[in-house]
């Protein structure tokens, strides 16, 4: 396949960015997408210019690295994959593809497609996580019985990667889906109940002062999310929240 | 933007759905009553006397409808101008469209169009309305001619094609900004369920089309019988 | 030749590690608040360390080369995580999955650490549970098992086929929680390019920020090195793309050896390579093997067919295919130990029987399983008379409920659909069982230096078992380092902080910016992945799933050319200010081309086949795995003396009191 690219090139977080247009020859239709961009860049090194930037890592859709917009999409045309799963079947010969980086005031480009999604990891300490000291002496795992359901919605919510597509999709470049679903799967669990208003009361607050925009409920974040995590989240986060703003002890 | 107001983006969004929910309501009494016009003037009449008159309504009612509207209005602008601020820097190549509907994407537009027709809608009825009851402290609701003036005044409003035309547009907008708003305002309160949900969508979706074709069939009703 | 000494404690198997706890130093809460320790990878292992760490009271400072802690590699493990809690009343107990672990790494792992390791495996689901881990549950709302190779038990606990991932964010919330309190201090983007030592003492590090290229200086009184295998030495490998043996090898360099680096697992079940262009190579988690049978056609035109296009795998008949693993070991059948299939398949493709177009690819049918679910699904919703379409639905149904993730990721890739058609696959690298030499306190050979994880050598031996490096990593880092670290940080507890100004400090960082500006200045013709695919070719057709002394001692030769060539020849773009990928790329396969090296050296010297190594002049008549006991029932512990070909072997000797043994047979 022969393609034409046009990708965001910025060096630094200071610098001004632009689109610049490269065109690139013998793609296989069976190589990801990833590999494509690893072409591209062998070609610019072996010319002697600057390689383009851009986060990866695991290649199989699970650590959440890859964070690219292609042709006006979060991880391209495809639904339920991250931008290393996308392959290039999915585009046509001679096409011109549009690569640009996660656009959020939260997530500012530290150059070409890399940005800091280190808002995401704020959130998480403000109260992602059960309050539990490691000890041999937690009580037994089948101690308390979970109903399936619970456990497999819970699961479901769990399954986030953290990749910042709802963010980067949303109009509002709000991150309500990423933070519902951790909300989610706490609350939905025994042990994560006891402190679930702090919790949802907590994120919230962090996830707003990171400067993400409110959410209207447009449903793009779960249309575009590559592991299906879903509105309900959401309002089951509303729900807490808003229960945990009401009870007069938070 | 943190908690402005002391408010955050999940308080914002649920008195963003808390005032649509009382606008709802609003709406469709308004069109159950207007209805009435088309049904029989008298009731229409009967009936308008009572809304423009009864203390309670006059007093308690409007102004807290006064008070919906303008919050609805001043947050969700206020909520627009925090979206955009969250990115300042555009994608060259966008294509929202293959993700949420364009009702979804643009209730500030629909809203506006919402907010314009309201000026006009105040100037056609609610201006002339507090001039004659409030500064003319007529309370009687009778015209020259010692009849009930409401459903008249009605009536002359819509012999001009050009304001029905513009009443019918608006309409359109109110639809588009109900597809969405419906069942959003259950989802920011957080009411979703996989049996109800499906169903509220369905509800949402019937209101957002009656409601509206109501308003539209009564202005259209008295441009034709005007 | 010096004695390593293990520091195993005396006693009873069963009682060592409770007898080693109750004896070893102790710091008290008070003090812990003056102590700082680095830890360096935030995997399963680090993320768990430095979690439990903080929690007790230690200033943490760790370091990670991803965004985000949450990203580390174990994220990506799908199968499960071993535990002996006979939660199914099948008769597991800590002594048999002990005796499992060791048997199935092929009698080459130190059986005290290992006994402390199942000792410890129920701790890890308790506290899992407890953070929040949505485990599989069946319909009481208590916890599912599921079977793993090389055992006739169930005792792996999962989460669909994400368990690493659940795992891994269960660790790093209880991180996060110590981050929000101050007491972990969180380093994204950083890379460990050395380690200090002070008075032969590990006291910092140093490290590059990668977004902005600034050189730093991080010293604390202990350093933990948690960064995971070195699998990436193939180049195509199921690692991830920045998975590297740098902060590893660093330590080697400064005299921490380096154990058993040949061991390594190539993983049975892995999505057949389709072309130059790929990059990495998925996996399918060995759970698969649950329900998949394995074959390949029993007539070579059947397989030439196949490959031409002309016949589908569906279309031969039962009698028409090799089920050979059931063939061979009909008492494991498709569940032997992943060393033992990954070589069977390449038996067969060796043979001619591949089924797909590079000739390296053997199918895993799940038509009967799906069939077989399909009735029992018929029978629970009471549908008689069900036709043979019906019950391929609800058996697809059920397939997918289990493996629904897996198959997915299978089409995406491959453009296939698996519940149709058998899929493909064929064995990739894995994981490494060697690593840095680590005693029963997990120290290396560098005083208060520490190796966890996958980055360590102790407990898998020569062969892991499927389900055991969850376990492995968080057993270290919730439950052994935490403990033993105290014994040595008991006599620092006057030290005070320590300065980042020392000639120690000064000197390493020094020789870190003069690597990487040789880099830079190198200006050569080819960029770093052209020698890496070149080192990766060497290394799996003659380090790979089988080795001789010939190819061994071609790959050494070979090796060392690739490295001087390197440094004549290679280019990286850009500069050390800022974020530069190629950069970090390069000083990742420097350190491969050194290792490698050494890789290839072992493998040599351990004339013998066990677990993962195979060694061609070693085998029973039947093509099985041949041990010599007599000889090579050691650890191989390499100290680093200036050139890979100049390392020094020390042996550390490995006593089996508690199992006999024996040659390995899951026939």
């Amino acid at each position: 396949m022969d393609l034409t690219l046009k990708i965001w090139r910025q060096k630094n977080r200071e610098a001004k960015g632009e689109m610049k247009s490269y065109p690139i020859k013998g793609v296989s239709p069976d190589s990801s997408f990833l590999e494509m961009m690893d072409l591209l860049n062998n070609e610019l090194i072996e010319k002697g210019e600057d390689p383009v930037a851009f986060d990866h890592d695991c290649r199989e859709g699970i650590c959440g690295s890859c964070s690219m917009y292609i042709n006006g999409e979060a991880h391209g045309p495809d639904r339920m994959v991250t931008t290393c799963q996308l392959h290039m079947r999915k585009f046509k010969d001679g096409e011109t593809i549009h690569i640009e980086p996660w656009r959020a005031n939260a997530f500012p480009v530290e150059k070409d497609l890399v940005v800091d999604r280190s808002s995401f990891d704020r959130i998480m300490n403000a109260g992602g996580f059960v309050s539990v000291n490691t000890s041999g002496n937690t009580q037994d795992a089948n101690a308390t019985p979970i109903p399936k359901e619970d456990a497999d919605n819970a699961f479901d919510a769990a399954t986030c990667i953290g990749c910042g597509a709802c963010v980067a999709t949303c109009k509002n470049a709000s991150a309500m889906l990423f933070v519902s679903a951790k909300v989610s799967q706490l609350a939905l669990l025994p042990q994560g109940r006891p402190e679930a208003k702090r919790r949802a009361t907590h994120m919230v607050e962090q996830m707003d002062h990171e400067g993400f925009g409110n959410c209207t409920n447009t449903g793009a974040c779960e249309v575009e999310c590559p592991k299906g995590i879903s509105l309900e989240n959401i309002a089951r986060m509303n729900r807490e929240y808003l229960s945990a703003s009401m009870s007069s002890d938070s | 933007m943190s908690t402005t107001n002391g408010m955050t983006s999940i308080t914002r969004k649920f008195f963003m759905a808390l005032s649509g929910f009382f606008l709802l309501v609003f709406l469709l009494q308004h069109c159950v009553i207007n209805m009435l016009s088309v049904i029989s003037p008298e009731m229409f009449n009967t009936v308008s006397h009572f809304m423009g008159t009864n203390p309670m309504v006059q007093f308690a009612l409007q102004p807290v409808l006064a008070f919906g509207v303008v919050f609805h209005l001043g947050m969700g602008i206020m909520l627009e101008l925090q979206n955009n601020n969250a990115r300042s820097v555009k994608y060259a190549m966008n294509k929202p469209g293959e993700n949420a509907t364009w009702m979804s994407r643009n209730m500030i537009i629909t809203g506006i169009m919402i907010m314009l027709f309201l000026g006009l809608h105040f100037y056609d009825f609610w201006l002339p309305e507090l001039n004659v009851k409030f500064i003319q402290g007529d309370m009687s609701g009778l015209n020259a001619a010692g009849e009930f003036r409401y459903f008249e005044e009605l009536q002359h409003k819509f012999h001009d094609p050009i304001r029905t035309g513009l009443y019918v547009v608006s309409f359109l907008f109110l639809a588009l900004h109900l597809l969405h708003g419906f069942q959003s305002a259950f989802q920011s309160v957080g009411f979703r369920h996989n049996k109800y949900t499906p169903m509220i969508k369905k509800l949402g979706d019937i209101y957002a089309i009656m409601v509206p074709l109501g308003f539209v069939t009564i202005a259209v009703f008295h441009f034709l019988n005007a | 030749m010096t004695k390593l000494d293990a520091k195993i404690p005396e006693g009873p198997i069963a009682e060592k590690w409770t007898k080693h706890k109750n004896e070893i130093n102790v710091v008290n809460p008070a003090n812990k608040r003056l102590i700082d320790i680095i830890v360096v990878g935030t995997g399963l292992a680090g993320g768990s360390a430095a979690a439990s760490l903080a929690e007790m009271g230690y200033n943490v400072k760790a370091f990670c080369f991803q965004d985000s802690p949450r990203r580390a590699h174990s994220i990506a493990a799908q199968g499960g995580i071993n535990a002996a809690k006979n939660y199914q009343n099948d008769g597991d107990s800590t002594y048999r999955l002990f005796y499992d672990t060791v048997k199935g790494g092929d009698y080459r792992s130190r059986e005290a650490n290992v006994y402390r390791l199942a000792e410890v495996s129920a701790n890890i689901i308790d506290q899992c549970v407890a953070q929040g881990v949505p485990f599989a549950r069946d319909y009481g709302g208590l916890l599912d098992n599921r079977s793993f190779g090389g055992v006739l038990v169930s005792r792996t606990f999962y989460a669909k086929g994400q368990t690493g991932q659940q795992l891994l964010l269960g660790a790093y919330s209880a991180m996060s929680r110590q981050i929000g309190k101050g007491k972990i201090k969180m380093y994204n983007r950083h890379e460990m390019l050395d380690v200090v030592k002070v008075d032969g003492k590990a006291r910092g590090i140093i490290a590059r920020d990668l977004v902005s290229g600034k050189i730093e200086r991080h010293s604390a009184h202990a350093v933990v090195i948690c960064s995971g295998g070195y699998g990436n030495v193939f180049f195509l490998s199921t690692n991830a793309m920045g998975s590297n043996v740098t902060a590893a090898w660093k330590i080697h360099k400064k005299g921490a050896y380096f154990a058993n680096p040949c061991y390594t697992q190539i993983h049975p079940t892995c999505i057949p390579r389709s072309g130059d262009h790929q990059s990495k190579l998925t996996l399918m988690s060995e759970s698969l093997r649950n329900d998949g049978r394995i074959w390949v056609p029993k007539k070579k035109e059947d397989v030439d067919a196949i490959r031409a296009g002309k016949l589908k795998p569906t279309q031969l008949k039962e009698d028409e295919r090799d089920y050979y693993l059931e063939r061979r070991y009909p008492a494991f059948g498709n569940l032997v130990p992943r060393d033992v299939a990954s070589r069977a398949a390449k038996e067969r493709c060796d043979a001619g029987f591949g089924v797909n177009k590079t000739g390296e690819a053997v199918y895993l049918d799940f038509s009967s399983a799906i069939m077989r679910y399909g009735k029992e699904k018929a029978t629970v919703d009471g549908i008689e008379n069900a036709s043979d379409k019906e019950i391929r639905e609800l058996g697809e149904g059920v397939v997918e409920a289990k493996y629904g993730n897996l198959f997915q990721m299978y089409e995406k890739i491959v453009d296939e659909n698996p519940y149709k058609t058998p899929m493909m696959i064929y064995p990739a690298v894995h994981y490494t069982m060697g690593g840095i030499w680590v005693d029963y306190n997990l120290m290396t050979s560098i005083e208060g230096c520490y190796a966890l994880g996958e980055a360590n050598f102790s407990d898998h031996g020569a062969n892991r078992l499927g389900a055991s490096a969850l376990m492995q990593g968080l057993a270290d880092g919730y439950f052994v380092l935490p403990y033993t670290i105290g014994d040595y940080l008991a006599n620092d507890i006057r030290t005070g902080p320590i300065s980042i100004d020392s000639p120690e400090f000064v000197e390493a960082e020094k020789v870190v910016k003069d690597d990487l500006n040789k880099l830079i200045n190198n200006k050569g013709t080819h960029s770093v992945d052209y020698f890496h695919k070149r080192l990766g070719k060497v290394m799996w057709d003659k380090v790979g799933m089988a080795r001789n002394e010939k190819g061994l001692k071609e790959a050494i030769a070979e090796i060392q050319q690739i490295r001087k060539e390197f440094w004549e020849d290679v280019r990286v773009p850009g500069s050390v200010d800022g974020l530069n990928p190629e950069l970090e790329k390069a000083g990742r396969v420097a350190d491969f081309l050194e290792l490698g090296e050494l890789f290839a050296k072992d493998a040599l010297e351990r004339n013998e086949s066990c677990g993962g190594h195979f060694r061609e002049e070693s085998q029973t008549e039947e093509g099985e795995a041949l041990r010599h006991d007599d000889q090579y029932a050691y650890v191989a512990a390499w100290e680093y003396t200036g050139e890979p070909k100049d390392a020094v072997l020390h042996k550390e000797e490995l006593e089996f009191k508690d199992i006999e043994l024996k040659q390995r047979s899951y026939k």
